[in-house]
């Protein structure tokens, strides 16, 4: 994973709540099996029309926001659906950082195990950041991980709030299953010897023999 | 009962239950019992794994099925789609190569992932269970902790069989009352959805309880809890009783004989201690929910079908009006109308929200000796091949067939166009689904969420109508 350290861009207002994850990508691109190449679907229902045609309206076909790298949104960003193919395309059309009042929590993880920095902000401050982005290429934003600071381009300082942990694993683009691995191994094993465990059946094989659901909902 | 000196809440102590340890910055390695796959999240984790030469750690706590991608007609020929068919075949070498469980395409426990899980008593109370999928919350209906991951937490659980996470809050939604005849699962759950919004729960995991909670079935309470992420929540759970260890009892992966005693015992353990804190509650009283549908593109924009769709210019706050404004114009909708009577192109019941065999026998019960209206399409897509086989036991499918309804193969079908069941441009659908986003069915087509009997009601009148019209004999004689 890239680590996420400092990030000088052009920022994209879109300036709606309940930005779900469907709009970031519908469903029909979902059918790869790789984790790149979707950032040409990114908001693919409102980019494009039904012809495949851009959008000349929406922010990201703006001749100014074709680059940001910076998405600005009101609340509840990335609800719905758990898709991590929803910050792969983000990132694959270059969006490092996304900000917003609020964020659902499956997507906020999500972005988090793919190097983008999501920040919360308060809903006035999302505002003044997007009236920032509203002047384009003459407004670039920087974002600072490691002192918690985005810079406007009046000078003005914006801190925000992170927990340390995630913030660490940003900065040093860390693999998370080679540290869990790592740092935790001995405790899992001892966790799966524990006596208390013994109920839990296995998947591996049914314990009956497979039936079928009879006319009352009970298995024959 | 005795008052513990902790009084600590279900979802306390599953999460207790499930520590490997606690991190010094509160975040908890959390292990996991079950892992459920499907073939559109898993493909680049597998790859992940793959590439570090990790085996998968647990393949007996792990359970795959293709469901999101399939066709739902003709099961005999291969899938026509390209992309979607290597999807499918990624997933079956990856059981293979891995040695994960599996229920072939062609076998008939094949099916939509949260109705399968329990169907073969592979999700059970007392357990902690993921999914790269947020309706993952489905399983909590037994009294587990479930919920919807992304696809590096899926290679994180395939790896170590644990997560890193944060404990959620403590919210607690309790319906008291009984529901009048005609009112469904789905109709409560819209109705709290429509109470407390599409943000409401986030940051917690949500207990539903009360009277009306407990009279409902499994069916019912999977309904509910599947639809907690429409709610905002991490997950949503209802605790172990009675109706839970009857229905689990003799699925072939539940625990058998003298352990599903013990095992029962152990699950009596987790309903929330008198006297556990919660850090929000809300109350609904059953007796005021109505048979609900939504009308806009956000599952908090919810009706009681007798309600008239808003008015921008109600709204003080300027992005509220704006929404409503954007929103109506692309449902296709007046400010002020009447939603009841609202035609409709397309029937859909399906999907993890409504495909069980309790929603095909309460459509049904709508449908007898009824035609579908003309000029609508109307498909009923079973959870799995044995609600599809159980239903053909009973006749329901003739009751379908005979109404004017495709009766498909098992699988995700129109919850969410990305398989050739999909809504075409303008095209307007009552759906049994779970979420109504624009283009979720299709580009730009427009989603109607209502419970199942609401859709056989919509698909004989051709209009979004209120069902206790079609059922008032049948709802006398309940009465009665």
């Amino acid at each position: 994973m890239e680590k996420f350290t400092r990030l000088t861009s052009v920022a994209a207002a879109l300036p709606q709540e309940n930005v779900d994850t469907d709009q970031i990508i519908p469903a029909r691109f979902l059918k790869t099996i790789h984790r790149t190449g979707l950032g040409k679907h990114l908001f693919a229902g409102q980019r494009y029309d039904a012809e495949g045609k851009e959008n000349p309206d929406f922010v990201l076909n703006k001749p100014a926001y074709r680059k940001a790298g910076i998405l600005i949104t009101l609340d509840n960003l990335g609800c719905g659906s758990s898709r991590e193919h929803a910050p792969w395309a983000l990132l694959d059309f270059g969006i490092r950082c996304v900000i917003a009042p609020s964020f659902a929590d499956i997507f906020y993880n999500n972005c988090f195990k793919n190097g983008i920095l999501p920040i919360r902000l308060p809903r006035e401050q999302c505002l003044a950041l997007m009236e920032d982005a509203s002047h384009g290429e003459n407004a670039r934003l920087t974002v600072d991980l490691e002192k918690q600071e985005i810079h406007r381009p009046d000078g003005e300082v914006v801190t925000f709030e992170m927990d340390p942990f995630r913030r660490q694993v940003l900065l040093e683009g860390l693999d998370d299953v080679a540290q869990t691995l790592k740092t935790h191994e001995e405790a899992i094993r001892a966790f799966e010897a524990r006596p208390s465990r013994a109920w839990v059946p296995s998947t591996k094989q049914a314990s009956r023999p497979q039936s079928v659901i009879g006319a009352k909902g009970e298995t024959a | 009962m005795q008052h513990p000196a902790n009084p600590r809440t279900l979802y306390d102590k599953i999460w207790d239950d499930h520590v490997v340890k606690t991190l010094d910055d509160g975040t908890s390695l959390l292990y996991i019992d079950r892992h459920l796959l499907h073939e559109v999240t898993s493909p680049q984790a597998f790859e992940s794994l793959r590439a570090a030469g990790r085996p998968v750690r647990r393949p007996d706590a792990t359970m795959a099925v293709a469901d999101h991608n399939v066709p739902t007609s003709d099961r005999s020929q291969p899938v026509e789609d390209p992309q979607s068919r290597l999807q499918i075949e990624t997933l079956e070498a990856n059981v293979k190569e891995f040695g994960v469980p599996y229920f072939p395409l062609r076998s008939r426990q094949q099916g939509i992932v949260h109705v399968v899980g329990p169907e073969q008593g592979v999700s059970l109370p007392g357990m902690t269970i993921v999914c790269g999928d947020s309706h993952t919350s489905t399983h909590g209906a037994f009294g587990s902790l479930a919920f919807g991951i992304g696809t590096s937490e899926v290679e994180h659980v395939l790896a170590t069989q644990t997560l890193l996470q944060k404990r959620s809050k403590n919210m607690r939604v309790r319906v008291e009352g009984d529901v009048a005849p005609g009112v469904t699962a789905k109709d409560i759950m819209l109705s709290i959805i429509g109470r407390i919004g599409t943000a409401g729960g986030t940051g917690h995991v949500i207990e539903f309880a009360g009277s009306a909670i407990r009279n409902l079935d499994m069916a019912g309470r999977m309904t509910l809890c599947n639809m907690s992420i429409e709610a905002g929540a991490r997950a949503g759970m209802v605790a172990p009783d009675e109706t839970t260890f009857a229905y689990v009892k003799g699925r072939p992966f539940a625990p058998q004989g003298e352990a599903f005693e013990q095992a029962v015992a152990y699950w009596k353990t987790l309903a929330t201690d008198d006297g556990a804190h919660f850090d929000e509650e809300v109350v609904l009283d059953a007796a005021a929910i109505t048979p609900s549908v939504t009308w806009g593109t956000s599952p908090e924009d919810v009706l009681p079908i007798t309600g008239t769709v808003p008015r921008p210019e109600e709204f003080a706050d300027p992005a509220k009006a704006e929404r409503i404004r954007r929103t109506l114009a692309y449902m296709g909708l007046e400010a002020g109308q009447k939603i009841a009577g609202t035609p409709v192109d397309v029937v859909f019941i399906g999907s993890c929200t409504n495909s069980r065999i309790e929603d095909l026998r309460a459509a049904a019960a709508v449908l007898k000796g009824r035609k579908v209206a003309e000029g609508v399409r109307a498909m009923v897509v079973p959870g799995s091949g044995l609600v599809r086989y159980a239903a053909e036991q009973e006749g329901l499918d003739k009751i379908f067939r005979e109404a004017g309804f495709e009766w498909r193969e098992a699988g995700c079908s129109m919850c969410l166009g990305m398989n050739p069941d999909k809504l075409s441009a303008g095209q307007r659908s009552a759906s049994t689904s779970n979420r109504n986003f624009e283009g979720r069915q299709g580009p730009d087509g427009r989603t109607h969420l209502c419970s199942p009997t609401m859709a056989a009601a919509a698909a004989v009148t051709g209009t979004l109508c209120d069902a206790r019209d079609l059922l008032k004999p049948e709802l006398a004689e309940g009465a009665a």
